[in-house]
């Protein structure tokens, strides 16, 4: 049971506050409600370039991290599609600190030249590393592309292609800026050895003032049904066959997210899962195999993905894939088999709980999802599941003419 | 009004107390010394078995390794799935990792199933068969992780730096090539597993809120199999360093990034010269405010990030630069690594900068030093290394009180290109 306190200043700025006092840390979690998915096709990766940007200096500061160092902190941060979280973690006694930098960078950023030149450069670096220079790296740019087009999950968080990050202005960022960095679009975590009170004066202190700004309205197109199998094949100069397939899911506010979720770990989620068991070890047709979920809060991808043994054909191991889906969708799991998975899910979440920044980040999370306190909801909704919902999901979902599939193949 | 260009102010890290919780330390009947830090906040235990078992100790390629990977593929009378099933039922996670000096084998799970666990691990340092078939599997599978990670430039940067420093003979320097999986046999792994498992040296670490007869499970299921009876003979490895000081290797005509990867040889952690270096290095190019990242990053956009290293290894050690920068400018990046060096060769750092490195340090450690977990992997760290809690002291105290000046000293001696490996693989 994580407990926390909860207030908003008069210009939306959530706050919540957990109090650890087994540490002498304290985390400051800055988590606003922007990713990938709030831009336009023709400006894609502006999010995440945005997150670097952030650390560009803002309106009275002309540095982020030299400070917070000073003071003994690091920090980070990461942007999905779905949002941009900042997190830094100082010695308690100087959380100040943290709130004077996060809040003059919520006020304005400096909008410097520099900033973006540089960091235009460095994003690009980061998209060759991840997504060019790597075997396979470019297979879920292709596969978005493939299963969405309409929502923009169609386009990876790092951009649709290095020219958008290349071609982006300054006034583009000024843009972006105001419409999404206010504080009615954040939450702000407070975390560790704090007292409540205390917090709430820091928060009206130094966030209170900046102006609310106008509320966005996410207003996203929502992915029509997909009502036919898609398929692509690729040459490309990798050493072994792959395959990749996805199917649309249901969104992270579903009941069916909780069975989906399972469910992935039934088929792909360890040692003992069953395409690892049958497809790898016992057929032997794949070196590895792998199924999950991004957990996107809008429609998701249900995902299977597997590198072939070399000389295997590759219908012949779609076809062991498509049995191991026949018998989720025509069998019910057994009571074991989901109870471990249940077990697995339990034990997951009490390891995440650990550090005082992991559970500052899912306060932040939850928050965004509509409340913190959903944190200790969570077990109670997978333990709701049973094996009819199993079955019932995986016809839904593991539907052929739901389904994305790229092959791809070494030339 | 509030004036938003003041900083608060803050109380300067390093002067922080900072204290290593001690480790309960007991003995199971056979010898083999517990360490055990019981803390925490959530019901959750983490055991590691560590054993004299790394690839200092193999005949022949991959023999450690591979042997590691099988020990919890099957005994006489447990399939490699009926092991699986059984952990994941249990909600745990029982790994296994290969290093140099040691083979560790660990768990994490809630502390409720700990007792549930204990008798499968103990089945495998008794009894793990590693079956033909599981090694037939083993082989292919890591052959194609190869052939995939053979097309990677950092990949082969990572392993040729190895080799330049240590050899390719020596431990901390060998690779392996696809028919070196081909010529493991079931038999020399046995072998290994009998010799440093079954009858090797164990030292166990654990930590987390554990059940309140932690110490008689431990005794019941470890403190009677037949571990650390022989003394371990300390093998000798003989480091051959690379003539050749400069390479340049074209891997991937269409890569669009080179890895590149400069080192040389230095102190080993137990030394005190390695605590103060530790210092210079995270000035130099060790945390995201460093020289290397504020200028080859943050102002001139090379790469998405440059760090250097202390290589933590237990007989030698290495200062490591390793970055992956755009090709047309990997050169450019070299000659920025070996200006930074300079600057510090040539100036003292002046006192702002030395403070925040300090503070920093001094703050990220306080961070780590936060949970169970992370207590006992500094332990760990100590023990293995034949160090004490001296040694963590002393490395605070250095951080505290070392001078510009010293840093100064350190940068002439250990930041000299021309003592170092240069590797760029495109």
């Amino acid at each position: 049971m994580i407990k926390f306190d909860r207030f908003v200043l008069s210009n939306g700025l959530k706050v919540l506050v957990h109090q650890d006092q087994s540490t002498p840390m304290a985390v400051v979690n800055v988590l606003y409600d922007v990713g990938a998915r709030d831009e336009v096709e023709s400006k894609t990766g502006f999010a995440h370039l945005f997150e670097h940007l952030m650390f560009g200096g803002s309106i009275n500061i002309p540095e982020y991290d030299e400070p917070l160092q000073l003071a003994g902190g690091e920090n980070n941060a990461y942007t999905t599609n779905d949002l941009t979280n900042y997190y830094c973690q100082l010695p308690a006694e100087n959380l100040e600190t943290a709130f004077w930098l996060e809040s003059d960078r919520m006020l304005s950023l400096a909008f410097s030249k520099k900033s973006l030149d540089v960091q235009r450069k460095v994003v690009c670096e980061e998209f060759k590393e991840h997504y060019i220079n790597k075997p396979y790296g470019d297979v879920w740019h292709i596969m978005r592309d493939l299963a969405y087009k309409v929502h923009p999950y169609k386009w990876m968080t790092i951009g649709k292609e290095l020219s958008h990050i290349e071609n982006a202005q300054l006034d583009d960022v000024k843009h972006f800026f105001f419409k999404h960095y206010t504080p009615s679009n954040a939450i702000l975590v407070v975390a560790g050895n704090v007292e409540t009170a205390h917090v709430r004066q820091l928060a009206e202190k130094w966030f209170g003032s900046i102006p609310s700004g106008e509320k966005y309205i996410r207003n996203i197109a929502e992915e029509p049904m997909q009502n036919e199998e898609r398929r692509i094949t690729l040459k490309r100069n990798v050493p072994m066959d792959a395959i990749y397939k996805t199917w649309h899911m249901s969104s992270r506010f579903d009941q069916d997210y909780y069975v989906t979720d399972l469910l992935t770990d039934i088929l792909g989620g360890g040692a003992s899962s069953r395409l690892y068991q049958t497809l790898v070890k016992e057929k032997q047709l794949f070196a590895h195999i792998n199924c999950y979920h991004f957990g996107s809060l809008d429609r998701g991808l249900f995902t299977i993905e597997g590198q072939l043994v070399k000389g295997i054909d590759i219908k012949l191991a779609e076809e062991a894939i498509e049995l191991e889906l026949n018998k989720v969708r025509e069998q019910l799991v057994d009571e074991r088999e989901l109870e471990k998975v249940k077990n697995k899910t339990e034990s997951v979440m009490a390891f995440e709980d650990m550090s005082v920044m992991n559970r500052a980040g899912s306060l932040a999370f939850y928050e965004l999802l509509g409340d913190g306190n959903l944190m200790n909801e969570e077990f109670k909704k997978y333990q709701l599941v049973n094996t009819a919902d199993l079955q019932r999901v995986a016809k839904e979902v593991l539907r052929d003419t739901n389904s994305n599939t790229i092959w791809y193949l070494a030339n | 009004m509030l004036n938003r260009s003041i900083a608060p102010d803050i109380k300067d890290a390093v002067a922080y107390q900072i204290a290593l919780k001690k480790p309960e330390l007991f003995q199971l009947d056979n010898g083999v010394t517990v360490y055990n830090v019981q803390a925490g906040t959530e019901e959750v235990v983490q055991i590691e078995w560590v054993f004299k078992a790394g690839n200092w100790f193999e005949q022949k390629k991959l023999i450690a390794s591979a042997s590691n990977f099988l020990l919890k593929n099957g005994t006489s009378s447990k399939s490699a799935y009926e092991i699986n099933e059984f952990v994941d039922f249990y909600g745990a996670y029982l790994n296994r990792s290969c290093y140099n000096e040691t083979a560790v084998v660990s768990l994490h799970c809630l502390s409720k199933q700990l007792a549930h666990i204990l008798p499968l691990v103990q089945e495998l340092f008794l009894d793990a068969i590693m079956p033909e078939e599981e090694l037939m599997i083993y082989k292919q599978n890591m052959k194609q992780r190869l052939a995939v990670n053979l097309k990677k430039c950092d990949f082969i940067a990572g392993r040729k730096i190895d080799a330049l420093l240590f050899g390719d003979k020596h431990p901390y320097g060998v690779y392996s090539e696809m028919n070196d999986y081909d010529a493991l046999t079931r038999e020399e792994l046995i072998q290994h597993y009998d010799s440093f498992y079954k009858n090797g040296h164990c030292t166990i670490f654990s930590a987390g809120i554990l059940p309140n007869d932690y110490r008689e499970l431990l005794n019941k299921y470890f403190g009677n199999l037949p571990f650390n009876k022989t003394v371990s003979k300390d093998l000798e490895h003989s480091i051959v360093p690379s003539p050749e000081k400069k390479l340049n290797i074209l891997n991937d005509p269409d890569g669009v990034q080179g890895a590149i990867r400069i080192a040389r040889p230095c102190p080993i952690p137990s030394d005190p010269v390695f605590q103060k270096l530790q210092v210079l290095n995270v000035l130099f190019g060790g945390f995201f405010g460093s020289r290397l990242m504020t200028n080859i990053r943050e102002d001139k956009g090379y790469t998405y990030g440059i760090y250097s290293y202390l290589m933590n290894h237990i007989h030698a050690s290495a200062i490591l630069i390793s970055t992956e920068a755009g090709r047309d400018v990997c050169e450019a990046t070299v000659k920025e690594v070996y200006h930074e060096m300079e600057q510090l060769r040539l100036h003292e750092v002046g006192k702002d900068e030395l403070l925040l490195v300090k503070n920093y340090l001094i703050g990220t450690l306080l961070g780590d030093l936060d949970g169970p977990f992370h207590i006992i992997g500094r332990w760990k760290n100590l023990i293995l290394h034949g160090m004490t809690e001296d040694h963590f002291n002393y490395y605070i105290d250095t951080i505290k009180s070392i001078s510009s000046k010293e840093l100064k000293q350190l940068a002439e001696e250990y930041l000299n290109p021309s003592d170092y490996y240069e590797l760029v693989v495109v």
